[in-house]
Order: C-alpha cells, then sequence, then structure tokens
C-alpha cells in the first residue's frame, strides 16, 4: 500500500505542477459574481442564489476535471510510455492505478474544499446571522467530490480499456444516464412491455444514481443534512468505486502495453 | 541456419526464455496473426553482457517488454534470476531502460530518481545519497534541478540510464542505451556497461549499431524477422565466416597474368582476394609475374557482415541497420 501511496502523492504534485487548482481562480470569480447578482435580486434569496450557483460551479469545475484528467490517468501514461519505467520497478499493476485514483480524488479533495470553503465565506457575506442548517453547504460539497469520485473511476475504467475520446463520450454519458436513474425506474409500465420494463428496472439498479449526490436544494435552503443520508451516499460510493476499480484492475492487468 | 553457442554455466541463467512467443492480431476483427517474436530459447549467464542485436522491428524490444511484463506472452515462458516473471519481487533486483524513454516532464531529474526511489523503499538518507551519485554518474550533477521537459533527448536517455540503476541492481536490461546520444555520451554508456560488469552485475542490452556489440559484449545473440538466428561471442559469430586470403603486392609497369583483372589497383600497389586453397597457386603466378609480395593476411568477417547476410537471407529491413563504423 506504501506504493500506492508514492504513486497518489506523485499524480497529485503533476495535477498541481500543470496549474489544474488555477480553476480556483475561475470559481472566485463566479462567486463574486453571483454575489453581486444576488445583491441585485428580491431581498431574502441571495443565500439561494449563491448557494445554487456556488454548487453548480463546484460541481460542473469538478466534473470537467474528474473526465478529462481521468481518462489521461492511464492513456496519457500509456500514450507516453511514462509508464513503463515504473512497471518494470516493484509495482504491481492495481498499486499503479490505485494510485493514480487515489492521486486524482486527493486532488479533487482540496479543490472541491477550497471552493467549498469559499462559498460559504460568500454565504457569510451575504447573510448577517448563521444558522445550523448553513452547514449544509459543507455536506454538499462533500457529496459533490463522493460523485466525483465515482467518475473518476469510471473514467479510469473505461480508459483502460479504450481510446481517450470514447473514454470521455461513455464517461460523460454514464454520468448523464446516472442523473436520470429515478425516472428510469418509475418509467409507466402501461407505456413498455414486460421485458422493457425489467430491463429498464434492472439498468436504473445497475447504473450509477448520481443523482443521490444532489442536495443543492438542501442546501441552498439551509436543511439539516440527515446523518443517515451521509453514511448512505459514503457507502454508496464506496461500494461502486470498489466495484468499478476492481473491473479496471481485471482489465489494466491483461492489458499488453504499445 | 540457426547457430547456437552457449556457454555452459554452473549458476542459474540470469535470463532463460523457454519457446517465448508473441503474436499480435491485425485486420478485420483481429483475425489475422502477425509474429513478433517466434519462440525464443536463450540464455544469459549471470555477470556477462549480452547483446542483443537485430534490424529494427526484429523483435528485440518485444522481447525485453515481454521480460520486463509490459506485454504478455503469446506462449511460452521466462525466468529472471531463477524467479519467473510474473514474480513482482523480483523487480528489485532489475534495471530497466526503455527504448526512448520518457519520463514525467514536470518533475526534474532529482525529483524522478527520488520517486523512483521511493518505489524501491529506500530510506530518505539513502535516497538523497543515490540520487547525487547517480546523477554525477550520467553528467547531469548541475542539471539535477531542472524540470525534464526542458531536456534534450540524450539528457532523457541519461536520466533512463541513472534511473535503471539506482538500486543498485543485479541485472540491468537496457533497450538500445546508446540511441539519442553523442559521441561523448555513447562512450560515458559504454563505460558506465563495462563498470557495471566490473562490479559483478550482469547486463543485456538491445542495440542495431553493431560495433558497440562488438566492442562490449561478452556474447551476442541476433535476431531477425522475431527469430533467433544465432548466439554466441562476437569473434565465435564471424569466425564462422571464413573470407579467404587477401594478398598485397606490387607489380610495375603491365603484365598479363590473369590473376590481376581480379585484383584491385592502387597505384603499383595491388590487393587481390584468393580462397585459403587457392592461396599457393595464386602466390606462384604472382612471382612468375614479377610481383612484390607486400604482406598475406587472413579477411576476417565483420560482425556487421554475418549480420547482414542473415537480415538479407531473412529480407529483412537491411535498410534499417544503422552502421556507426569503427
Amino acid at each position: 500500500m506504501k506504493r500506492v501511496g508514492v504513486v497518489a502523492l506523485n499524480t497529485f504534485r503533476e495535477a498541481v505542477r500543470d496549474r489544474v487548482l488555477y480553476n480556483l481562480l475561475f470559481f472566485a470569480l463566479v462567486m463574486m459574481a453571483a454575489s453581486i447578482i444576488a445583491g441585485q435580486i428580491s431581498i431574502g434569496i441571495e443565500e439561494t442564489v449563491i448557494a445554487t450557483l456556488g454548487l453548480s460551479a463546484i460541481s460542473l469545475i469538478g466534473l470537467l476535471i474528474a473526465i478529462f484528467i481521468g481518462v489521461g490517468l492511464v492513456s496519457k501514461e500509456m500514450d507516453k510510455r511514462t509508464l513503463y519505467a515504473l512497471l518494470a520497478k516493484p509495482v504491481r499493476r492495481w498499486e499503479f492505478l490505485l494510485g493514480k485514483f487515489g492521486g486524482l480524488i486527493l486532488t479533487l479533495a482540496v479543490n472541491t474544499a477550497a471552493m467549498g470553503v469559499g462559498l460559504f465565506l460568500a454565504l457569510v457575506y451575504v447573510k448577517p446571522t448563521l444558522e445550523r442548517g448553513d452547514a449544509a453547504v459543507f455536506v454538499a460539497v462533500y457529496f459533490i467530490w463522493l460523485k466525483l469520485a465515482l467518475v473518476v473511476a469510471l473514467a479510469l475504467l473505461f480508459s483502460c480499456f479504450t481510446t481517450p475520446l470514447l473514454a470521455i463520450l461513455f464517461t460523460a454519458g454514464i454520468y448523464i444516464v446516472g442523473l436520470y436513474v429515478q425516472e428510469l425506474r418509475d418509467l409507466p409500465v402501461a407505456v413498455m412491455s414486460p421485458g422493457m420494463t425489467a430491463f429498464t428496472k434492472w439498468l436504473s439498479y445497475l447504473l450509477p444514481n448520481f443523482e443521490n449526490f444532489n442536495i443543492m436544494a438542501m442546501a441552498a435552503h439551509s436543511r439539516p443534512v440527515p446523518g443517515a443520508l451521509v453514511a448512505q451516499n459514503t457507502l454508496y460510493a464506496a461500494v461502486y468505486c470498489a466495484i468499478v476499480l476492481t473491473g479496471a484492475v481485471l482489465v489494466f492487468s491483461r492489458r499488453n502495453l504499445k | 541456419m540457426a547457430l547456437i553457442a552457449k556457454n555452459k554455466s554452473m549458476t542459474a541463467p540470469a535470463i532463460e526464455t523457454e519457446n517465448l512467443t508473441k503474436e499480435y492480431p491485425h485486420g478485420f476483427l483481429n483475425l489475422k496473426k502477425r509474429t513478433s517474436l517466434e519462440g525464443l530459447n536463450m540464455q544469459v549467464e549471470e555477470g556477462e553482457i549480452f547483446g542483443f542485436i537485430g534490424p529494427n522491428g526484429a523483435g528485440k524490444s518485444t522481447t525485453i517488454k515481454l521480460l520486463m511484463r509490459l506485454i504478455f506472452p503469446t506462449a511460452g515462458s521466462a525466468r529472471i534470476l531463477g524467479k519467473p516473471i510474473s514474480d513482482i519481487e523480483m523487480h528489485r533486483d532489475i534495471g530497466y531502460l526503455p527504448e526512448q524513454p520518457y519520463f514525467y516532464d514536470y518533475l526534474t531529474a532529482a525529483e524522478l530518481l527520488d520517486y523512483f526511489a521511493r518505489i524501491h523503499d529506500l530510506t530518505a538518507a539513502d535516497r538523497k545519497a543515490r540520487v547525487q551519485k547517480m546523477l554525477k554518474k550520467v553528467g547531469l550533477e548541475t542539471a539535477g534541478k531542472i524540470q525534464l521537459r526542458k531536456y534534450s533527448k540524450g539528457m532523457l536517455q541519461r536520466v533512463g540510464m541513472a534511473q535503471a540503476i539506482l538500486h543498485d541492481p543485479k541485472l540491468v536490461i537496457l533497450d538500445e542505451p546508446m540511441s539519442g546520444l553523442d559521441p561523448v555520451g555513447r562512450r560515458e554508456v559504454r563505460d558506465i556497461i563495462l563498470e557495471l560488469k566490473r562490479d559483478g552485475k550482469t547486463v543485456m542490452f538491445s542495440t542495431h549499431i553493431l560495433s558497440d556489440a562488438e566492442m562490449l559484449c561478452d556474447r551476442v545473440g541476433v535476431i531477425v524477422g522475431g527469430k533467433l538466428r544465432g548466439v554466441g561471442a562476437p569473434e565465435q559469430l564471424v569466425d564462422m565466416k571464413t573470407q579467404g586470403v587477401e594478398i598485397l603486392f606490387e607489380l610495375a609497369g603491365q603484365s598479363t597474368a590473369a590473376l590481376l583483372s581480379k585484383a584491385t589497383r592502387a597505384g603499383d600497389r595491388y590487393r587481390l582476394q584468393v580462397q585459403e586453397q587457392d592461396l599457393y597457386e595464386a602466390i606462384e603466378q604472382l612471382r612468375t609475374a614479377g610481383a612484390k609480395i607486400l604482406s598475406v593476411s587472413q579477411v576476417r568477417a565483420t560482425l556487421e557482415e554475418f549480420f547482414m547476410d542473415l537480415v538479407e537471407a531473412d529480407r529483412a529491413q537491411a535498410a534499417a541497420v544503422e552502421v556507426s563504423g569503427k
């Protein structure tokens, strides 16, 4: 496991040196714009506007990083052949994969945490008194990070057996479908054949349910988040990531490098 | 055609392959197979410098990648230092330089070496000392703090060499180590290889620069078209192919001797190449013609000639062979 940590820290260092964290500047601009817009519209919903805009920006920026850098984690190393020297050392392929995954979710943790703090400061700025429910914004940021970890795992899996472009399309596709898993589950039975109903039901449980991680409305209205939901989402993300990463390891362990 | 001249050794071979084969699927639905390496049976003995020579696309890098488990064999097996290549712990004792190495360009050379030293579980003090020692050894001590994205191809090759020997491995496998280096760099790599041998390490390196192989190797393996065509000491391989005898003589004025038409002339001096069994008859004819014989020497075939014959016989890519000359 020590080697996983070494690879993860190097992946984190790569992200920092490749100026991935510069996106925080962009986020700061979004937050400033949100504060100005909130100040110009009717009293009482500044907090909602800022929270909604801020969380959406955190999610969008994180998704771009998770998909594009996530796909490149392995494919770039294979393309540039930087992993040849590494894999000739006493490093197992699963250690390399887990290290790359760990490095990117660490980068995303730092990134989302920094943006979360920025968002909270913006909320404090427009709201004179704080309530217990305001901490929900941090839970919302944590859920976004869990969602991003799942997206990274999927990007890693696809990049192990297909081209980077297709891996990006597959990951983005699954993410979009994953937002509508509940709708897929609730499709009216009357319009479909029994076989199709069973298939969509089965598919809806197989696909990751990304909407589970969306508590933007709760955070925007400072409603406290139940502890059970936090535990449930954490477990769901951990188990789903473990399954997807196991698949990635199985594929990558058998893969011939160029 | 295959010429196998194995050195018998009491110790287990450093590298041993048995029927190692690699096929790549290609074409429509991957239905066709292209064989990159066919039934390789080879041994590299402990403590020797073994050169793996062949034209581009002959299967040298494929063999090395199979040994490093970067690709997996279609058939056959291999053992390194007495252990199967699937044993990951065995990699502690191996150093590997990939062909045209490329490393994380956001790191400096010192950081890259430190990263690899961490992978090898070296202590902080050991890491620091070894990184400095390696940078000095490959002539990069003043460039150790520069990001690798600013390095030339030759400098990257030196970094590659440094990371291959960083952890003091027993066996060093180098894929085209002289590639991209200027004459000074090549000389330095040659010196490192010889130093490794002096330290009791085993070195296997692939090259298509035959003079390097002739100069450095205890034994070479010649691979052409994915098949091993010969293994042995360079002089042993080339001695198998006799080229006859060359007579150098002087002859003033004109002569009607029939042999003269076969000789090459430079002023009054002639060079004539004949088969060994025809030597005395040729000398007699030249003496009768009034020639003054200056020297008679055996024509020794070079590794290059041996190699080129194999390549041509195989209709392989002779044009890709790079001959550096001596």
